[in-house]
């Protein structure tokens, strides 16, 4: 597939209704807002090549928690906005006066992002399956706009990863992937990503990955013997 | 350097450029690692490197707009930029430069999508020789586009100036030294001036010209810039070398 690469102010249509995000309407035209790739498939889309995590509401994101008060706490989730996880939305009933019990500064936690309101008030909620406090493995970080590349086609780069490795990871839409395992899987996977997020441009990343893997537990293999 | 006799003979400038042209100029777009995005920038005989950080928390806390990004620009010259060695540190020669180019960006800037955070903007002039301010500003606009931050287009500026009588595009020291006129000009693609100002002294007829030859200028560099950032594009595409990549990640026990 070509794709075609656009700079902000580039003309993109001329039908307004089209306009989808990172793009602008002026003078009943469509604009690009962004530094990325047109997507044409149903409405003129930018996607941007950068930028920082802006959260949308339903996004699994990883955060760490920085700061409490009297019934929230704060977590950063890399982005310019905190999201805020209020008692109401941790998955038990919690004793205001003991919060620190229940999460305290510095931990991980996976959590939705339940609603995000026009001045960026990010609300976290952690009820939900899946959503829960990370109490062992890694996190790394990694460009949040190289995330659907690290997913793959339904899935099929990080099943891949997961089967092949036999480590459990979770890739959260703000960029941040947790992965927990053998160490030595561990280290492994957490190359693989990093290669992926540097080839994220190339086409056939799958399966040359795939050929990484194996190569790589190849050597693993050879070196342990 | 004394001023020279005549600064513009047979027509030819003192670099052999004709009155319309610009310096040799070239663009790099994304050097710099831990940025979000960058743009080196070599402009005849001017370096210039811009760094943009953003969209982030606003530190101050009572700096931020409640419905907007604010945009912060600083416009520093290294202290080994020019001939005598510059006292370093913030002037008011560039607290000035950083508040036009600010406005000469902010414009384009969609500050609403981003409300309480900064955009910082750093420009680092390493090589001074005449429209500094400028080649900032075009800098700025692709390490801008770089870090992914949206903007309506780009901008592109280029000074003008009058030598010996006659209006030229694009001064060099020499010309800005001993010229009767500068005048440098920020426009965007819409063709809507975002930066004007002028030092010296030229007639109405006269700024006219300056001006439509500012716009031939800054079409010519909106050109450039977008290819910059289109070849940023192709090298990514392209097969990376293999890098030793140190593992990452924090323990969370």
């Amino acid at each position: 597939m070509e794709r075609e690469i656009v700079v902000p102010g580039d003309v993109l249509g001329e039908d307004p209704k089209l306009a989808g995000s990172g793009t602008y309407v002026q003078d009943g035209r469509v604009y690009s807002a962004n530094y990325g790739l047109v997507d044409r498939r149903t409405n003129i889309k930018v996607i941007p090549l950068s930028g920082r995590y802006i959260p949308a509401r339903g996004d699994l994101v990883i955060g760490k928690v920085v700061d409490m008060t009297f019934s929230n706490w704060f977590a950063d989730i890399n982005s310019p906005y905190e999201g805020m996880l209020h008692i109401s939305e941790y998955p038990e009933r919690v004793d205001p006066a003991n919060m620190r019990k229940y999460l305290h500064v510095g931990e991980l936690i996976i959590a939705r992002v339940a609603d995000v309101d026009p001045t960026m008030k990010v609300e976290l909620t952690m009820r939900d399956e899946h959503l829960r406090i990370l109490k062992q493995g890694r996190v790394i970080d990694i460009s949040h706009v190289k995330i659907p590349r690290v997913i793959g086609r339904n899935g099929s780069m990080i099943g891949m990863l997961k089967k092949d490795l036999n480590v459990s990871i979770f890739v959260g839409q703000n960029g941040r992937i947790w992965l927990k395992g053998d160490d030595k899987n561990v280290d492994l996977a957490i190359r693989t990503i990093f290669k992926i997020e540097r080839e994220a441009h190339t086409s056939g990343l799958t399966d040359k990955i795939k050929e990484y893997i194996n190569r790589e537990q190849e050597q693993l293999r050879s070196s342990t013997k | 350097m004394t001023k020279p006799e005549k600064l513009i003979i047979d027509g030819k400038r003192l670099d052999g450029r004709g009155p319309n042209e610009l310096r040799p100029i070239k663009f790099k777009a994304g050097v710099l690692k831990r940025a979000d995005g960058s743009c080196y920038l070599e402009f005849g005989g001017n370096k210039v490197m811009a760094a943009v950080y953003g969209p982030r928390e606003v530190h101050p806390r009572h700096l931020q707009k409640a419905s907007r990004a604010v945009v912060r620009y600083r416009y520093n010259m290294a202290a080994f930029s020019v001939e005598e060695r510059k006292r370093p540190g913030p002037d008011r020669r560039s607290i000035e430069i950083s508040k036009v180019s600010r406005e000469s960006l902010e414009s384009v800037i969609l500050q609403e999508l981003y409300p309480r955070s900064a955009i910082d903007i750093f420009v680092e002039i390493l090589q001074a020789d005449a429209g500094t301010r400028v080649a900032g500003i075009n800098a700025a606009s692709v390490a801008l586009a770089d870090a992914g931050i949206p903007m309506k287009c780009l901008v592109s500026a280029c000074a003008v100036g009058k030598v010996d009588g006659e209006i030229v595009l694009d001064l060099n020291k020499d010309e800005d030294n001993y010229g009767d006129a500068d005048l440098p000009i920020a426009i965007n693609q819409f063709g809507e001036v975002t930066l004007c100002q002028m030092d010296g002294h030229l007639s109405e007829e006269e700024f006219g010209k300056a001006l439509d030859m500012a716009i031939e200028g800054c079409k010519k560099l909106h050109e450039m810039q977008k290819q910059a950032l289109v070849e940023k594009y192709g090298q990514m595409v392209a097969p990376v070398a293999e890098e030793a990549q140190t593992n990452g990640g924090v323990l969370n026990e």
